[in-house]
Formats: C-alpha cells, sequence, structure tokens
C-alpha cells in the first residue's frame, strides 16, 4: 500500500512535472476555447448562474507564463502597468483589486477587448496564444498561479519579490493596512 | 510695458535696496482698474481685457502663471505677516474629481474659474454671492481611453483668459475656447491623436490674439510641437515641431543660437540615428512666457524618447532646451539646450521667469529657470547665452555648464547604460525640480523654488516602439536625496546664485509658489498649505487641506475689496498618483520610480479635489 502511494505520488509529480515544461508552440488547449460569455460582474438578474471557469492554458506552465514575462515587457504592458506589475499610467496589477475582473476568461477580454478608461485593446494585433501567456503572466504577479512554474528572477534591475514569491493577492485582507 | 516690475512708482525705494531693476516705462503705473469701476459692472471685453494689461491688475489673476513674465507675484497686502495668523476659509468647493489638481483658480472681474483634472470640467464662480456659487460650468466630456495614454496623471494645469473668453486644454488633444460670461462654446480644435500616444495637458498662453498649445507624450514616442491657433476662431496659424527638418521647427535665416553646437542644417535630423527624430518626443507640456518688449515667446522643451539613451545617440535637437520664437510668425529666434543627448528624463519644459537683473556690472534682460538637472539657469533672453547655471539641490551627475561652450558637463560615471544598473544618480528622473512652478518678488529679489530632493537607480533597456503605448526603456528606482527629506522650498538669490533660505520638507513639494507682497504660499503633498515670511522662510501659518496640495496658489481681490488666497488640494501628479492610481510601492519601479520613494504617501494623505479660498475678513 505504501509503495502504491509512493509510485503514485511519483507519478503525480511527473504530470505535474510534464505540464510545468510542455511547449505549446501553435495549438491552443481545450480551456482556451471558450464558449461562454465572458461575465464581468457577479451580478445577474433571476437565477445565478455559475460562472465559468476557464482558466490559462499556460498557468501551470513555465514556458507560458516565461513567454508571458518577455511578452509583457515587449509589448510595453510594462510601461503602463509597472515593471513589476505595481502600476503606472494603469493600476497596479499585484494587489487584489481587480476592476474587470481576475478570472482568466475576464484578464483575457480585458486585454483582447481593451477597456473605455485607458486600456489599449490589443485583440486583432497580437495572437490569441500570446494573449493567454499574458493572462497567466498576470495572474502570476498577483500570485495567482502554480509557484512552481512562475518565473523566478528578472533580467534587470530587481525591484519587487520575484513571481514565484509573490503571496496570493486573494488572501490579503482589505482591512487595515 | 514691464510685466514684471508692479506698481514700479510704490516699489521705488525697494529698487535702491535689492538688485532688481525698475524698468523705464514702470514710471507709469498701471491704471487701478478696481478703483475706478465696481467690479461687476467691469466689461470683459475692450481694451481692459487685453491680457498683458489685466496681468498688471493684482485684483485679478488672469493667467496661471499672473502674468507673461511668470512671476507669480501680486503686491496684494491686506493678507500680511502681521495678521496672516488670523486667515480662515472663507468658502470651499468638491471638484468631485480624485486626481491631482495641478490647474490654479483665475479671477476675471466677479468671477472666478477652475478648470479640472480629466474630464476638464470649466466651473465659473460667481463671487458676489455668499459662498460663490456656480455661475456656469462646461463639460467637454474627453475621451477616457485619453486616461490610457498619460504619463503622469490626467492633470490639467489650468486655464487662461484674454478678451472676454477662457482657453484651455483637454486631456483628449482639444484646444477650447468659450465665452467667458456665458460659458457657452466658442470653437473647438482637435489638436494631439491619442492613438500616438499624444494628450494635452499644459495650461495654454495667449498673445497678440494666438493661442499656443504644445503636446503631452513624451513617455510614448511623439514628436513634440507647439501650435498657435486664432482665438478669434481657433484656426491654426502655425505649428514648430521639436525634432525633424529646419522647415518643420521653423528654423530660418532669422536663427540666431548663441553657441555654436546649435549651428547648421537640419541638426533635428542629424544629431539623431536614422528615423529616430519621428519617435523623438521634446513635448512641450510646460509653461510658456512673453517679452512684449522684444516680441519674444519663450518655452521648453520636453525629454527626448525613448529615456534609454543607448537608442538614440547624438545630441536629440530640439529636445531638452529652450525657444525663443516670434509669436506671430513662429519662427525661433534662438534655442539652447539644457540637457544635450538628455540621459535622465530631463525635460528642459520648466517655467521661465523673466526679469531684469544687475547681473556682470550691467542690467541684463534675463530669464530664469530651475531645471530638472538641478541647475538654476540666469539666461540673457535676448540672445540664449547662459550668464550663469548654479546648482540649487543636491547634484552629481553633471558638473555645471562650460560657459564658452554652453555645455552641460557630464560625469561619465553617472551615465545610464544599457543592461547595467547605475545607483545613486542625482537629481533623479523627475529632475531637482519638476513642473511645479517658482514665484519671483520684485521687492525681494529672490525666487521662490518648489522642488525635489532625490536620487535614483536607472538601467536602460531596450524600448520597443509600438504607437499608442509607452516608449520609455527604462528601470528606474527614485529615492531621498543627502538628508533624507524628499523635499525643499528654497528662496534663491539669482544674483549672488546661493539660496537665502531653506525649508526642509518631508516629501517633495510639487505645489506651485505664489509670493503675495511679504508672504509665500505653497502646499505640501500631506495636504499642509502654508505661508512663510518671504524675507526669512519663517512659518507663519499653515492650514491641513483635505488632500495633498500640488496645485498652484494664486490671489485676488473679491468684489467686496478684500483680498483672498486660493489653491486646489487634490493629491495626483507623476509622484501623487502613487495615492491617486492606488499604486503598489511594493513594486520600487511602481510610477515609473515612484515606488521606491513614496511607499509612505498613502498613509500621509488620500486622493479628493477641492477649491479652498482663504481670507483674514471673516469670509461671507
Amino acid at each position: 500500500m505504501r509503495r502504491l502511494m509512493c509510485l503514485l505520488a511519483c507519478v503525480a509529480v511527473a504530470a505535474a512535472g510534464c505540464e510545468r515544461e510542455a511547449r505549446r508552440y501553435t495549438e491552443l488547449p481545450a480551456a482556451a476555447n471558450r464558449s461562454t460569455a465572458v461575465r464581468l460582474t457577479m451580478l445577474q438578474p433571476g437565477s445565478p448562474q455559475p460562472l465559468s471557469n476557464v482558466q490559462s492554458p499556460y498557468q501551470y506552465n513555465a514556458y507560458g507564463l516565461s513567454e508571458g514575462k518577455r511578452l509583457y515587457a515587449a509589448y510595453n504592458c510594462a510601461g503602463c502597468h509597472g515593471l513589476n506589475g505595481g502600476g503606472a499610467i494603469g493600476p497596479a496589477l499585484t494587489d487584489d483589486k481587480w476592476i474587470y475582473g481576475s478570472h482568466a476568461d475576464q484578464l483575457f477580454s480585458t486585454i483582447s477587448q481593451g477597456r473605455p478608461d485607458g486600456m489599449p485593446s490589443f485583440g486583432g494585433h497580437i495572437p490569441d496564444q500570446q494573449i493567454w501567456q499574458l493572462v497567466a503572466y498576470v495572474q502570476s504577479l498577483a500570485g495567482m498561479v502554480s509557484q512552481d512554474a512562475a518565473t523566478s528572477r528578472n533580467d534587470d534591475q530587481a525591484a519587487a519579490k520575484p513571481e514565484n514569491r509573490i503571496e496570493d493577492a486573494r488572501q490579503i485582507q482589505t482591512g487595515h493596512r | 510695458m514691464k510685466l514684471w516690475a508692479h506698481r514700479c512708482v510704490a516699489r521705488a525705494a525697494l529698487v535702491a535696496t535689492t538688485s532688481f531693476l525698475a524698468t523705464t516705462s514702470c514710471n507709469k503705473p498701471a491704471p487701478d482698474v478696481r478703483s475706478e469701476t465696481p467690479p461687476s459692472a467691469r466689461p470683459l471685453s475692450g481694451a481692459m481685457a487685453d491680457p498683458s494689461r489685466l496681468a498688471q491688475d493684482d485684483g485679478q489673476w488672469t493667467m496661471p502663471a499672473k502674468n507673461y513674465a511668470a512671476t507669480r507675484f501680486t503686491a496684494l497686502d491686506e493678507i500680511s505677516t502681521g495678521n496672516v495668523k488670523q486667515m480662515g476659509v472663507a468658502w470651499t468647493f468638491s471638484t468631485g474629481v480624485t486626481a491631482g489638481h495641478e490647474g490654479p483658480p483665475l479671477v476675471v472681474g466677479d468671477t472666478m474659474y477652475l478648470v479640472t483634472p480629466w474630464p476638464n470640467i470649466l466651473y465659473a464662480f460667481d463671487l458676489t454671492k455668499p459662498g460663490a456659487p456656480i455661475r456656469w460650468q462646461y463639460d467637454p466630456k474627453p475621451l477616457g481611453a485619453a486616461k490610457g495614454v498619460a504619463c503622469c496623471d490626467i492633470v490639467n494645469r489650468g486655464a487662461v483668459f484674454a478678451n472676454g473668453a477662457l482657453f484651455f486644454n483637454t486631456l483628449d488633444g482639444r484646444a477650447i475656447s468659450v465665452d467667458a460670461a456665458t460659458g457657452k462654446e466658442r470653437w473647438v480644435t482637435q489638436l494631439a491623436d491619442i492613438n500616438r500616444g499624444e494628450t494635452i495637458t499644459m495650461a495654454p498662453l495667449v498673445v497678440k490674439g494666438k493661442v499656443f498649445v504644445g503636446n503631452s507624450g513624451g513617455e510614448f514616442g511623439v514628436r513634440g510641437w507647439l501650435t498657435a491657433l486664432d482665438a478669434g476662431d481657433g484656426s491654426v496659424a502655425w505649428r514648430a515641431y521639436s525634432t525633424g527638418p529646419d522647415k518643420d521647427v521653423l528654423i530660418g535665416p532669422n536663427f540666431t543660437p548663441h553657441y555654436d553646437s546649435d549651428r547648421g542644417k537640419d541638426l533635428g535630423i542629424t544629431t539623431w540615428p536614422g528615423e529616430a527624430w519621428r519617435t523623438g518626443g521634446g513635448t512641450v507640456w510646460g509653461w510658456l512666457s512673453y517679452d512684449p518688449e522684444a516680441d519674444l515667446l519663450y518655452y521648453g522643451t520636453a525629454n527626448p524618447g525613448p529615456w534609454n539613451p543607448d537608442q538614440r545617440p547624438g545630441d536629440n535637437k530640439w529636445t531638452a532646451g529652450m525657444f525663443a520664437r516670434s509669436p506671430d510668425t513662429g519662427e525661433a529666434r534662438w534655442f539652447y539646450q539644457t540637457s544635450p543627448h538628455d540621459l535622465f528624463d530631463h525635460d528642459g519644459v520648466n517655467e521661465l521667469v523673466l526679469a531684469d537683473l544687475r547681473m556682470n556690472g550691467g542690467a541684463r534682460k534675463v530669464l530664469m529657470r530651475a531645471d530638472r538637472n538641478g541647475l538654476l539657469y540666469v539666461i540673457d533672453r535676448s540672445t540664449g547665452e547662459v550668464l550663469s547655471a548654479s546648482p540649487f539641490a543636491p547634484v552629481n551627475s553633471n558638473k555645471g555648464v562650460d560657459l564658452k561652450t554652453g555645455r552641460l558637463i557630464a560625469v561619465p560615471e553617472k551615465a545610464p547604460k544599457q543592461g547595467i544598473v547605475v545607483r545613486d544618480i542625482c537629481p533623479a528622473a523627475p529632475g531637482a525640480k519638476d513642473w511645479q512652478p517658482m514665484a519671483f518678488s520684485p521687492k525681494t529679489g529672490l525666487l521662490y523654488i518648489p522642488h525635489n530632493n532625490l536620487c535614483m537607480d536607472f538601467e536602460g533597456m531596450a524600448a520597443s516602439y509600438i504607437a499608442g503605448t509607452p516608449y520609455v526603456g527604462a528601470s528606474v528606482v527614485y529615492k531621498a536625496g543627502p538628508g533624507g527629506n524628499r523635499g525643499f522650498f528654497t528662496a534663491w538669490d539669482p544674483i549672488a546664485a546661493k539660496p537665502r533660505w531653506q525649508i526642509k520638507e518631508n516629501f517633495p513639494v510639487w505645489s506651485g509658489a505664489l509670493v503675495a507682497n511679504d508672504l509665500v504660499f505653497y502646499g505640501t503633498m500631506e495636504g499642509w498649505f502654508k505661508a512663510v515670511d518671504a524675507g526669512t522662510g519663517q512659518l507663519l501659518w499653515q492650514f491641513k487641506c483635505g488632500s495633498g496640495v500640488i496645485g498652484q496658489p494664486m490671489a485676488f481681490k473679491g468684489p467686496d475689496g478684500h483680498e483672498y488666497i486660493a489653491v486646489a488640494a487634490g493629491i495626483g501628479g507623476w509622484p501623487g498618483a502613487i495615492v491617486s492610481a492606488d499604486l503598489d510601492p511594493r513594486d520600487a519601479t511602481a510610477g515609473n520610480g515612484w515606488g521606491g520613494a513614496l511607499g509612505d504617501l498613502k498613509s500621509a494623505t488620500t486622493k479628493g479635489g477641492m477649491l479652498y479660498v482663504f481670507t483674514v475678513s471673516g469670509g461671507k
């Protein structure tokens, strides 16, 4: 029994490791194929339908997160949201406040559609796959992805905690600071 | 008419005791409009509405800098060193806007005007009635999308009055004129394009029937310009770019810069690599001054883009410097570059205060500039020759100016490099002083400078140009300069080139300054609005506003004949965005570097725009 448990644990670790190391250069996994409408609010008329549970296909994927970090700089997300997500022209991405939602599909639509108060619309300008990589990286800035897969260091000036050491912002209590 | 010499007859005795020179035309003092006509009956058009005449009336405040010489000095003296302790609030007004309030109220006749940060609503208040109710409001409904390309909070630095009309700009790039009496729209001209990263935050200036407007967007790879519009119909008269060929910069045969390095054909192209001048910055988001006698307009050009200097070898003309131009045609007369090949985001847009000083044995018509690079320049405004350039704050990134060549003397070990973090560069990118305008008193001959004490760590990074997105290429972290205080308020003697007195402030002093006779006013980011003795710097009065003060204080005489001091509170602006935009200072680069310096600002103040009007007469 003990052996079996050990074997299962090894398999589980190996499987997780596979996902962490997976390289997906072109295809999008099923999770990214969104059929449900994105909701930006919890409030619904009548009986609420469950919120969709779409996750970024790169939430556990080191390569995708690393690409997200590269694209975050290359597409000048960093110029508005801070090199490490602390915010500047645009809001901080490292805290527990999400104007348009922190769910992966909400972030995807925010990046793709843009938002009227200043967020540019990147849809049609960059591939969907890259948007999903950015979604995963943005979530990592708030500690919302696997710490095993999150990027671990800046190539440039270290001015904030590395992404794999950021506390899950959803755990931050909004009371006393 | 010399605008910088106020009520010169009364001032004659003082002239003898200071080095400030009364100019000849001062012998004919400006008529005191207040004593001739009751304010409510004062006409808003005709000769008295001419901007240069109006600016001489200390009862009114018709442009942000008070006058064309940008002195921010009023001789009103009801509020004095003796009674300022009794000063209290006369009335307040909530703007309902929670971004940084950098704009000043204006007073024309019996009406006060205030333009808010985005959404740039222009209010008119009736000063004849208790509590100064709203007379009218004009809402230009600027695009929210413009907020996404405004580098440093969504500020507006004010409106200007001339000839019965108000002129102001919107964040989404429009210049607008409305009738001052009714608030009715006169014209709207779209000038800037947010999809190229352009916004407009500056206060225009009106000279001889033209409105001068410059763009913002130096962190977005825009190409800087100053545009002249016809004040009557808003049509564009001319546009002068800050980069590119001479014909675009309006450089012609009458361009006679003082230094060799500014002479040559198409330097706005040849001092850049390839086509980099097209995205080279040099925006015009700061202040303009005007000398009616010389008939020259003076203004500065902002930083070159991107910040990463390794991507733009060369002197990057005509960024980070100042132009003298003809207001009629726009043709350039001279240029001086405060920061050739700027390394540190040291925009050259700070205000240029015009005065006549006795220097080097003679009377000199000068302009004075407290620059981002930490030097207080005194420059001959006829020629562009630097007479002196002295550090007014801790500086280790330059060794002053070579007065033979006019060139800033660089310190190579403090020069940023791509991929390398250079530590402890002073001053930081926001400079020893940023936009916050200083004041000049002809009584004391001193400049009153609100400014910063900041250093930084800077790493150049490759910047990719994507239109409408930031084009910076730098990882920067600011920190307090020597002594640990992040701000100063300094009284500076421009002739002796040294401070007379200095007040340390915990945070950068991001408000403008005002001299009201013997009193100097300024605000702090914690929300204190202070009155100090212009001669000694002694704190005489302070009031804690509801939010940090980064606005421009002004003074006026109300229809009741009493003097009032007014300022808008409301934290924000580039540093205050830590609070107004709720940034996360755990990222030291937040706000493009302020996270490192202002992590404690959120516990010092909260956001909220409020206009305060103070009086010693009890108010109404």
